[in-house]
């Protein structure tokens, strides 16, 4: 029988007295790829945060297959690789140093660190660049070298949250092609967060549409745009952004993020250049 | 499920057979001693590819020693128990030039915490105290390098200090400890006040009132009755007491120098972490 990757059992958390996330459940099957759609502001990174461990958990229960991030959070980290939203390689370091860090803080033994530095590198198309300080790598690379930093620890679930936000179409299709590749020589399970309804159309396995802190809708693709297609009795397919539309009603463009999530996205995208 | 998309030849299950099992945990007493290891061989990688900031943060000191130095040493307006001044003076330059790198590594974490990566290392199997220690340790290796160029201006300029490594080895400890607890203080209040700006405002503050309340330029004999007592609970003092004592075998209470300078950064590390996790928030 296989376990549930991430399991969230009314989960909530507030920022004062605004609630990011109000009362979320959510499963995730392990080997799939889950896509957490939803605005800014609809409570998806609070959520990662929370299965990260990065933020305690105040109501509500996280399991990552089947630890709880309340009381065991060390074995919980050794089954994560982490992608944040932000360029969080180090400028001042080489893709090699990045990674070689990595490796040391999840205890690779120094004998076999440099093989398994190599491998992470060569994972993601950096092996010629993996001496170059990252400074020097274009938005796209940062990306492919944050998820080498992620593999080179062998994780059971990989996070990622907006991998490719302010990334250019070809960057972004190649961000997502190495994702694929390596979920499916290693059968790690994906969870990702992201804005673009196109990319969680063609690669996530399932979506969670989240919204005020809540997931409104649930399934594959293909079944959420069937139903809204169902729904409104016509023939013709929806998109995912339709789906969304529906289920979040109307004024997304006045309740999408504040002005820190706009000032973070920005900052991102700008860093990616 | 959808299907498994095509595998790039880059990440096919042959290419990565390593990737494909979790290193084995590293448990009890060697976790700590491999995460400092693992920070200070960061910070000793970025000053191999930048050495910019070790010539630019070089020039203070030199200067102290150069004019404040050579000009006290002629007045002769400090008393130095016969030594000369820019003798007594260097010491205390090198506890400022150390805690001075020190001091602002608090915006460094900000940065990280900025930019994405302190959260990163917060989600690895580090335990926070660990990752301070760590972090305390980087900045001790970095005020370390720093250190070593003041010693040898210092020699330049005529100082007449030990080379005996023993004697070297006691003062690396002295400045690694001090630069544990001044870094553990700046990491404390980055995780109050939350903000590179403000950080920077209190750095400003407290670094030349500690600097100024300590032994680095005189002698604790000529100060007032209530700048004795300020400097008395200033671990800088005490750091600056080891290094004459080391370096140019002055008196020295090295025993109880080196107790304050152990239980502070232990303070130190233990504030620190306790406020880790707001600056993950």
């Amino acid at each position: 029988m296989t376990q549930d990757a991430v399991a969230c059992t009314g989960l909530a958390y507030a920022f004062g007295g605004t609630r990011a996330v109000d009362g979320l459940d959510l499963t995730v099957a392990e080997g799939e790829v889950f896509g957490l759609l939803g605005p800014n502001g609809a409570g998806k990174t609070t959520a990662i945060r929370c299965i990260t461990t990065l933020l305690p958990v105040p109501a509500g229960m996280v399991r990552v297959f089947g630890h709880d991030t309340a009381e065991d959070r060390m074995a919980v980290r050794r089954l994560l690789g982490y992608v944040p939203q932000q360029l969080s390689a180090d400028q001042s370091l080489t893709g090699r140093e990045n990674v070689a860090l990595f490796a040391r803080v999840f205890d690779v033994p120094r004998r076999e660190r440099a093989a398994r530095v190599g491998q992470a590198l060569a994972a993601v198309d950096l092996t010629d660049a993996a001496d170059r300080l990252a400074k020097t790598y274009s938005g796209g690379m940062v990306r492919r070298l944050e998820l080498a930093q992620a593999l080179v620890s062998a994780p059971r679930l990989l996070i990622l949250d907006e991998p490719t936000i302010g990334l250019d179409p070809i960057a972004r299709t190649g961000v997502w092609e190495h994702i694929n590749a390596v979920r499916a020589a290693t059968g790690m399970t994906v969870l990702v967060t992201t804005h673009y309804m196109d990319e969680a159309d063609q690669y996530c396995d399932r979506v969670g549409l989240m919204h005020h802190g809540r997931v409104r809708a649930l399934g594959t693709p293909a079944e959420l745009r069937q139903g809204l297609a169902a729904r409104r009795g016509t023939t013709t397919l929806p998109t995912l952004e339709d789906v969304f539309r529906e289920v979040a009603g109307s004024g997304l463009d006045d309740e999408s993020g504040d002005f820190r999530d706009v000032r973070s996205t920005r900052r991102t995208a700008g860093r990616v250049g | 499920m959808s299907e498994a998309p095509a595998v790039p030849q880059a990440a096919s299950a042959d290419g990565i057979g390593l990737l494909l099992q979790a290193p084995r945990p590293r448990a009890g007493w060697r976790l700590l001693p491999a995460r400092v290891g693992a920070m200070c061989a960061v910070e000793l990688q970025k000053l191999r590819h930048d050495r910019t900031e070790l010539y630019t943060r070089a020039v203070q000191p030199a200067l102290w020693l150069l004019i404040f130095g050579q000009t006290f040493t002629r007045i002769k307006a400090i008393p130095t128990d016969g030594i000369p001044y820019i003798d007594y003076l260097a010491p205390g330059i090198i506890a400022q030039s150390a805690m001075f790198i020190a001091i602002f590594y608090g915006i460094q974490i900000i940065w990280e915490r900025d930019a994405g990566i302190l959260n990163k290392l917060l989600v690895t199997p580090t335990p926070r105290s660990a990752l301070i220690t760590g972090k305390a340790f980087a900045a001790g290796v970095k005020s370390l390098v720093q250190a070593v160029v003041v010693v040898l201006i210092a020699a330049v300029l005529g100082v007449a200090l030990t080379w005996n490594p023993l004697k070297l080895l006691g003062v690396a400890a002295v400045v690694v400890l001090g630069s544990v607890f001044f870094s553990c203080l700046s990491m404390t209040i980055a995780g109050i006040v939350l903000s590179r700006d403000r950080l920077m405002g209190f750095g400003q503050a407290i670094t030349m009132p500690l600097f100024f309340g300590s032994n680095a330029l005189y002698p604790l004999s000529v100060m007032p009755g209530w700048l004795q007592a300020v400097s008395k609970g200033n671990p800088l003092s005490y750091q600056v007491d080891a290094l004459r004592g080391l370096l140019l075998g002055t008196p020295a209470h090295l025993a109880l120098d080196f107790a304050v300078l152990l239980v502070a950064a232990a303070l130190g590390i233990a504030a620190a972490s306790s406020l880790l996790g707001r600056l993950a928030r």
